[in-house]
């Protein structure tokens, strides 16, 4: 996959309340299905999709142990997600630090008009 | 965040198809009014990343008046286009304005919402823009690697680091 249609998998993955909570839950440790389902009011199969589409997105992986498949997060692609939006965070504070500056120089022009304004009603 | 000191932080945050985007500025809401609404003001400042800048900054500011931004790459030459129409204007406090990005990639179009509250002579400057789809607000993220819009996803980046 290249890498926009690799964010496409991790966005579209992530565009659901319930599976971001199952990934805030695996940011803290590694579980198994039924404890994942624990907490929400669904089923173990309703779970089971979700995990599904997290996988597909390489957000986590799932290895076999015994009886249990326990979920892990995988940090790659959050990674990379974060790296795009923490890039774009950036943009808009250069943008806004040019602002400043900008603002900076209308404070000193306000304040010189209204002066000359001042000066004119004196006379 | 300090306010009233020289450090201002952008703030993100995000739920479902909206982004909303909080700053202040040292300066009366009079003036940051104008720097976001006056073409040659803008262009001052809305560059986009290092070697882009905004070829063409069009404000027709009036209820129904039509807005279109043009950032240019210094390279290659590759335009990057938004526009979109203004729906609400009360100055010095509050615009509106639907806004579309000209790619065919991209799903939909947003409503963005200026406020400029001023205390102190501070101004806080508050950016809402909602998306009328999930798709198109991750679009937009997508988009925004070129442009600069803001991220869905930080309030879950921060959970997720904790």
């Amino acid at each position: 996959m290249s890498t926009p249609q690799r964010l496409d998998a991790t966005f579209m993955a992530l565009a659901d309340p319930t599976r971001r909570a199952i990934l805030a839950r695996l940011a803290k440790g590694e579980l198994s299905v039924t404890e994942l389902a624990a907490p929400f009011a669904m089923s173990q199969p309703a779970i089971s999709k979700h995990l599904k589409v997290l996988e597909l997105a390489g957000l986590i992986s799932r290895r076999q142990d015994a009886q249990r498949r326990p979920c892990r997060i995988e940090a790659a692609p959050m990674a990379e997600v974060t790296g795009w939006l923490e890039r774009y965070r950036q943009l808009w504070e250069g943008n806004f630090k040019r602002l400043d500056a900008v603002l900076d120089e209308l404070k000193v022009d306000a304040a010189g008009s209204k002066h000359i304004k001042r000066r004119r009603k004196k006379r | 965040m300090k306010l009233g000191a020289t450090e201002h932080q952008l703030e993100v945050t995000t739920s479902d198809r909206q982004i909303v985007m909080t700053r202040t500025f040292d300066a009366p809401r009079e003036l940051v009014f104008d720097a976001f609404t006056k073409p040659e003001i803008v262009k001052r400042w809305l560059l986009g990343p290092d070697g882009w800048s905004l070829a063409v900054c069009d404000i027709d500011l009036k209820i129904g008046g039509a807005f279109r931004y043009v950032w240019r790459s210094d390279a290659d030459g590759h335009e990057f286009v938004v526009s979109g129409v203004y729906t609400e204007i009360t100055r010095p406090e509050r615009v509106a304005h639907t806004e579309k990005f000209d790619d065919p990639e991209y799903p939909g179009e947003s409503l963005e919402t200026w406020v400029f509250d001023e205390r102190d002579g501070v101004t806080t400057f508050t950016s809402t823009i909602l998306y009328d789809s999930m798709e198109a607000c991750n679009k937009a993220v997508e988009l925004g690697a070129v442009q600069g819009a803001e991220s869905c996803y930080d309030a879950l980046a921060a959970l997720l680091a904790q």
